[in-house]
């Protein structure tokens, strides 16, 4: 599979997905430039973590209209895979790719932690290798974690099954205890309609090398992998 | 001819303003206990230049929708004024 990660200025996490896809996953990788107009042909594009624009005015509000953004847009419109992790999923919020909004955290601390979440489901591209009764521990590290979506969006979402991960704790409960942000409904991940976009606050690209003691990320990747291969 | 624009965008009222809260709780400190239900947005001023103040209002408008505040989880309202 050929992927394109998207380097906004104050990306800060690209290059350890960089990193996974290409040493650890063994697949190919360009480095996509927000400026930049071509997709290079890539099977998915990943839009990393960090603080494009410094997080000015909202998460991922000006990166939405960084020029490569249009073509992501396009490509997306024709079916083809986007994932967001931490600011990627921001971005793709404001740029009305995914439903809702990451507001705050209830706390107004800035959370860096390793917590468990737990696949909703495992019919999607992300979650297909998924044993949905397990928690996954992996990273989060965001001021602005806190899902939000009206309660018509959040229905619709939940009977669509655009909810791919919840945070839970250590044995798979989904309790108010584990939520790290005040995120609604535990939300960790969410997808579009088409099941084509996906977006997730914890970086499973942070737990995905075995040097680093947790490869729980890693299952995502191998996910997505086996379903487009397949 | 060139206008000036005063926009407010808030927190809609039903979402957690944490910023706010933590402010609530702070004027204690400062002995005035009597003040609660803080709530913090932003204050954005711009330039723009129109042909009328119709269509001032309505560049200001479009900007506050697409990029200066998420309808999501805002709300904005705005002046506009020859400059």
């Amino acid at each position: 599979m050929k992927f394109g990660v998207v380097i906004f200025p104050g990306s800060n996490c690209d290059h350890d997905m960089i990193h996974v896809l290409r040493n650890i996953m063994h697949q190919e990788v360009v480095e996509l430039w927000h400026k930049d107009t071509d997709l290079q042909g890539c099977d998915m594009i990943i839009l990393p973590g960090g603080f494009s624009y410094g997080d000015y005015l909202r998460s991922g509000a000006i990166a939405r209209f960084s020029p490569i953004m249009e073509h992501v847009i396009r490509f997306s419109e024709k079916g083809g895979y986007v994932f967001g992790v931490c600011n990627g999923f921001q971005i793709l919020c404001e740029a009305g790719m995914l439903p809702g909004a990451l507001l705050h955290n209830d706390h107004h601390k800035f959370n860096c932690k390793n917590v468990f979440i737990k696949a909703e489901n495992n019919t999607t591209l992300i979650t297909s290798g998924v044993d949905t009764s397990k928690a996954l521990k992996i990273p989060v590290a965001h001021g602005e974690g806190r899902y939000f979506a009206d309660a018509e969006v959040l229905a619709q979402m939940n009977a669509n099954g655009q909810i791919l991960f919840r945070y839970c704790n250590e044995n798979g409960a989904v309790d108010a205890a584990s939520n790290p942000n005040g995120a609604l409904e535990n939300i960790a991940g969410v997808c579009n309609a088409g099941k084509n976009v996906f977006g997730m606050m914890p970086h499973p690209e942070r737990a995905a090398d075995a040097v680093l003691g947790n490869e729980d990320g890693r299952l995502l990747f191998e996910s997505i992998l086996a379903m487009v291969k397949a | 001819m060139k206008f000036t624009a005063d926009i407010n965008i808030m927190p809609l009222k039903a979402l957690l303003d944490p910023q706010g809260k933590a402010v609530s709780g702070s004027m204690s400190n400062i002995g005035l206990p009597q003040i609660s239900n803080v709530r913090i947005g932003k204050h954005i001023t711009l330039e723009l230049e129109a042909a009328t103040e119709e269509e001032a209002k309505g560049m200001v408008d479009t900007a506050c929708r697409k990029l200066l505040a998420n309808m999501i989880m805002e709300s904005f309202e705005f002046t506009v004024a020859k400059a």
